[in-house]
């Protein structure tokens, strides 16, 4: 089955690369084994919750050095931080509107709720591009600006015509399905957590196979344990070959179209 | 490869090759890991055989359908002439959600279907329950009854709960068990307890492996009222150099157990699975420091996908010695 990764990054084990674009290779080189053919790729050679306008910049950078080198397997999202809205719409225009990036990846500097993500949104809207965002519901307790999958239904709400891709289904995965399932505009990110059994069959009952994306979180996670969350999903081959390459594929034709990129 | 603290000619298994019970310990043959040892090598044979015609099944049906690559699954499922043993399985229903093989038929079913000769399986059911004996005999009632074989069951005791001694007795002497499982985070007991090392001796002194779960569930999304502390294994550290005839590998260990403490625990002989270990080539990288002597497979089925750790083997780029000791051959020697 043809397989695209929608959660890819270029920071953790065993990337001990120097420079962006031997770390991508590292990675695809890892994915070759596994039988990928696309990933996608965001934020830079190291992270902060609250990276400052500079600091976005220079993550974005490494992540454009990295595809250009490999345009044919990798796509860039453009990391933005809400509270530095001034430089996140500068930042969207340079890696999307004038650059080669489809998409737009929020981490965990503003909770989603907040009003400061809508220009963000209504903008990369208009540029077709796909917005990610984390979400976690951690019984441990979220970080200061993490997002949870209410915040990020709260968000999903006021642009209902937005496809926005819920990051991790909530991390508590379960609770993350219920809190997005009334949304048609959600989509479900199988990534990053561990590869626990029912998880893949839930997100297909209750949101349809099309609402939902495989990713990986590699490096940090394995391909082998995210891969596994689709390949033993006990749901019809159709119904894995749209989580591992096809929905990920309808929602980045518009922007790939956009752009003059044949898939 | 580190040479093994006991030597595999010298155990005696619990079970008969196919799973079942002895009656007594006279009955209990010295077990020979040899290439032609004769049942379990021809078990497996013959399971491989049965397996490579539905691999060659499936992977025509998924050759049809790749448009990039051949599927990793079907590569890192094809049957290896050594077999596949998965030392971290079980039986039953997890306590906070069904899951799509908590049936054995189910169970026995995947792990066929991925050429698994020998899985050993604890029951759930001795994560909350207070009655182990109980659970303990539906467990061997359950592999005995489903797998022809392919099950082996592993029995679980509380040393903290009154009268533990009898209960691994039992699962020793009645049950023929060939190893016991610990939960130590779910029975609240510290491994500085008196009574770990109690029953870690009289393990080993029945000949038990002891199988020690670190984990079961990533600790940020447990049940608000389930909430269970990863087990710290540094005690055992010193309680197996006290105890020199102790076999104990740690179950879901690698998520918390890394580096220097891994290697401490690994130089008094610890084995470890890698079911919970992540990050890409993440085999790889862990051998770049763990001895592969002490590594073997595990899938942490049927609470995660079995897929997981098959295909961990495809992700990482492995010798084929290495491979070869993975999948099944450290195991034999444990057990």
């Amino acid at each position: 089955m043809k397989i695209w990764d929608l959660h890819c990054h270029l920071s953790g084990a065993p990337l001990t690369e120097t420079t962006p674009e031997a770390r991508l290779a590292h990675l695809l080189a890892a994915a070759d084994r596994m039988g990928i053919e696309r990933v996608c790729v965001f934020m830079g050679m190291s992270w902060a919750y609250e990276p400052p306008a500079e600091r976005i910049r220079v993550e974005n950078d490494a992540v454009l050095r990295a595809i250009e080198k490999y345009p044919d397997r990798a796509f860039g999202f453009v990391y933005l931080n809400p509270k530095h809205l001034d430089a996140s719409m500068a930042e969207l225009e340079r890696c999307v509107a004038r650059g080669p990036m489809v998409g737009v990846k929020l981490w965990v500097a503003q909770r989603c709720s907040a009003a400061e993500l809508d220009p963000i949104v209504r903008r990369a809207a208009e540029l077709k591009a796909l917005i990610f965002q984390h979400t976690w519901f951690k019984i441990t307790g979220n970080l200061p600006g993490e997002s949870t999958p209410e915040d990020f239904a709260e968000l999903a709400s006021r642009h209902p015509d937005v496809p926005l891709v819920c990051g991790h289904t909530g991390g508590d995965w379960e609770r993350g399905i219920l809190a997005i399932r009334h949304l048609k505009n959600t989509y479900a990110d199988l990534a990053g957590g561990d590869p626990t059994a029912g998880l893949t069959e839930m997100a297909v009952r209750e949101l349809g196979a099309e609402r939902v994306l495989y990713g990986s979180d590699a490096p940090g996670r394995s391909f082998a344990s995210q891969l596994a969350k689709v390949h033993g999903a006990a749901i019809p081959a159709t119904a894995k070959q749209l989580i591992l390459s096809e929905n990920l594929k309808r929602l980045l034709t518009p922007i790939l179209t956009a752009k003059g990129i044949k898939v | 490869m580190n040479p093994q603290p006991v030597a595999a000619d010298v155990r005696r298994p619990a079970t008969r090759p196919n799973g079942a019970p002895f009656d007594s310990p006279g009955q209990r043959p010295a077990i020979s890991f040899g290439k032609n040892q004769s049942p379990e090598r021809a078990k497996s044979e013959s399971t491989a055989a049965l397996t490579r015609r539905d691999f060659l099944t499936t992977a025509t049906a998924l050759a049809a359908a790749t448009t990039f690559a051949p599927s990793p699954l079907a590569a890192a499922t094809a049957p290896a002439p050594d077999g596949l043993i998965d030392t971290n399985a079980y039986l039953g229903r997890w306590p906070y959600r069904r899951l799509p093989l908590d049936e054995p038929a189910a169970l026995v079913a995947k792990l066929r279907e991925h050429g698994v000769t020998q899985a050993w399986a604890a029951h759930l059911d001795a994560l909350l329950h207070k009655d182990l004996s109980s659970a303990n005999a539906r467990l061997v009632a359950d592999c005995a009854r489903h797998g022809a074989g392919l099950l082996i069951p592993v029995g679980t005791v509380n040393p903290a709960a009154p009268g533990w001694e009898v209960e691994l007795r039992r699962c020793a002497e009645v049950h023929r068990m060939p190893a016991l499982r610990l939960f130590p985070n779910y029975h609240g007991y510290k491994l500085t307890e008196p009574s770990v090392e109690r029953a870690l001796a009289l393990a080993a002194e029945l000949g038990l492996l002891v199988q020690l779960a670190v984990s079961m569930e990533d600790e940020r999304m447990m049940h608000p009222l389930g909430r269970v502390t990863t087990v710290d294994p540094t005690p055992l550290v010193d309680l197996a150099k006290k105890i020199p005839a102790l076999r104990l590998q740690l179950l879901n260990a690698l998520r918390s157990v890394r580096g220097a403490p891994l290697l401490a625990l690994a130089a008094q002989r610890v084995h470890v699975e890698f079911a919970t270990l992540e990050s890409v080539e993440g085999l790889a990288t862990l051998l770049k420091q763990l001895p592969p002597d002490r590594l073997c497979f595990g899938s942490y089925a049927p609470v995660f996908y079995f897929e997981s750790s098959i295909l961990k083997l495809r992700e990482s780029v492995l010798a084929p010695d290495h491979l070869a000791a993975i999948r099944s051959a450290n195991a034999r020697r444990l057990l």
